[in-house]
């Protein structure tokens, strides 16, 4: 590992002006990625900003009149358990209780979570000389290479790398905001606004400004989220990232979609919302023929590159279970 | 099987390979060091840090770049938490900070002041094993046994936890232990076991 300044955060003004000190700052919370990529020479930051003390501040999980309020560095074990987040976002707790293994869910915090790397082999061993991501401008060598893994929705000519990650499917999917703060003071953002498709630039990941800083969540409660599930399809059972995965959230009245909320995961370039499958179960019978055909209109600008391409029949049957058990929930 | 907690005799395996048993394990130790970059502009080398550990403090001069495994076994001589794959993927590092299991090698020493760290040496009261340390052995729980410390660590906060009422729950929330000789049906039966005689104790 290269070596670093350590700065230790003692709350969120401190942080603010640690990481506007200096460039190539990062925040540092759980340090499941930012740790494991640092030995890896793939993150080479040259200051460290500690922010575990703001958990102070920024860990809460409580219901908000209708919506959830999730502080940044609240761990994914302690949001998992939460008897609220079960009880009226199963699809949130899901996802947290089958991402990592207990011990990395104690560490990782959310905002962390959300803004964990792609598990791209290229991308994370600098033996490599071609990565777009990591090398701005040096190739893709996962195009023809091993890309079982990687992603079918939103890539570009210049990166195929999916976001491996399950939490932020679902604030994708349910149309949560983030709180940022940085030195230009505070603002909100949409969840989906949050990351960036690869285009030709894939090492931008996110639309965060340099130094800013992700506070916390909220996520609107709706007459779906109760009905909701987190389906996730992996190589092993557990302690392993999606193949694929499906959040979905229904409204249904007398089996038909009122509302209709659904993110795919594993399987995108970015946390991805399926609006095309939304619309197209919006005010149908939900059944096999309708989550069907919702599945192909969620696929239908998905793109392969040889290995991966089973994941485009594997992510529709993945999102027409979700969709199927979802609407046999009991709530 | 012996637990000798006395006092080591002769030279020991780990004095050797240190170097202070004999010169020919030097160039593993060599191979074993970090790989070598210039230091940042103005970095600082060494920060004094405070690490509690099983209800002691050791001040200690760290590289930042020491994390808490690293720091337990090359700076405290406590070298019962394991490095396996050193990324957070095998367990084999388990510890508990402030009664919680984490990942000893995705943890920075320096992000742990003020909080309070048990390891495998800790576990142990009087001289009287952790019921999850017995109830390994009598269920020959492991084979090799690297990774046994960290099972055993993992496998007290699952426990506590709430998370072994059943097989199958328990090895859903054990699954962050990797053990590469397959001693999983033991490590279950163990843990099934010890919680029985932790819930009465």
């Amino acid at each position: 590992m290269r070596p670093f300044h350590y700065e230790h955060a003692a709350d969120r003004a401190q942080a603010l002006s640690l990481a506007a000190a200096s460039a190539d700052t990062h925040y540092l919370a759980g340090g499941t990625t930012l740790v494991d990529l640092m030995k890896l020479d793939v993150m080479r930051p040259a200051t460290v900003v500690d922010i575990n003390a703001l958990a102070r501040d920024h860990s809460e999980i409580a219901l908000d009149g209708d919506h959830l309020r999730l502080g940044a560095l609240a761990r994914m074990s302690d949001v998992a358990e939460h008897p609220a987040v079960r009880r009226d976002f199963p699809l949130i707790a899901q996802s947290l209780d089958l991402a990592a293994s207990p011990q990395i869910r104690n560490m990782a915090s959310l905002g962390g979570n959300v803004l964990q790397r792609t598990r791209c082999p290229y991308f994370r061993d600098t033996h490599w000389a071609a990565c777009n991501k990591r090398k701005p401008g040096s190739g893709c060598a996962a195009m023809e290479g091993v890309n079982r893994k990687l992603a079918v929705l939103g890539v570009s000519d210049h990166c195929i790398a999916n976001y491996p990650g399950d939490f932020a499917t679902v604030l994708a999917a349910l149309g949560a905001t983030v709180d940022v703060e940085g030195a230009g003071g505070r603002r909100v953002i949409a969840f989906e606004d949050l990351h960036r498709l690869p285009g030709d630039t894939p090492h931008v990941e996110t639309t965060l400004k340099p130094g800013e800083l992700i506070t916390g969540f909220s996520v609107p409660a709706g007459s779906w989220t109760r009905r909701s599930l987190y389906l996730k399809i992996r190589d092993r059972q557990s302690f392993e990232f999606a193949l694929a995965s499906a959040a979905v959230a229904l409204d249904l009245e007398g089996g038909n979609v009122r509302t209709a909320r659904i993110g795919l995961g594993g399987v995108a370039a970015k946390p991805w919302r399926s609006h095309e499958a939304e619309a197209a179960l919006q005010g149908h019978r939900l059944d096999e023929a309708s989550a069907r055909a919702a599945a192909d209109a969620a696929f239908a600008g998905a793109t392969a590159h040889g290995q991966n391409a089973f994941r485009i029949e594997l992510g529709k049957r993945t999102l027409v279970r979700a969709l199927i058990q979802t609407a046999k929930l009991e709530t | 099987m012996a637990h000798d907690t006395g006092p080591k005799r002769g030279p020991s395996r780990r004095g050797i390979l240190t170097g202070a048993g004999g010169v020919a394990a030097l160039p593993l130790v060599a191979a074993a060091q970090p790989a070598a970059h210039p230091p940042a502009p103005g970095a600082r080398p060494r920060m004094d840090i405070t690490l509690t550990v099983n209800g002691r403090d050791h001040r200690v001069a760290l590289d930042p770049r020491t994390t808490l495994l690293d720091a337990l076994r090359e700076h405290l001589d406590m070298t019962g938490s394991k490095k396996g794959c050193d990324h957070g993927q095998c367990g084999a590092c388990t510890v508990h900070i402030d009664g919680r299991r984490v990942l000893a090698c995705l943890t920075l020493a320096a992000t742990v002041q003020g909080r309070k760290v048990t390891t495998i040496e800790g576990l142990a009261r009087d001289g009287v094993l952790h019921p999850m340390q017995a109830a390994f052995i009598e269920h020959d729980a492991f084979q090799c046994g690297y990774c046994t410390p960290g099972q055993i660590m993992s496998a007290v906060a699952c426990v506590q936890e709430g998370h072994a009422n059943t097989d199958e729950k328990t090895r859903e929330y054990m699954s962050g232990n990797l053990c590469r000789c397959a001693a999983y049906p033991k490590i279950v039966a163990a843990i099934r076991d010890a919680a029985t005689k932790m819930a009465r104790a």
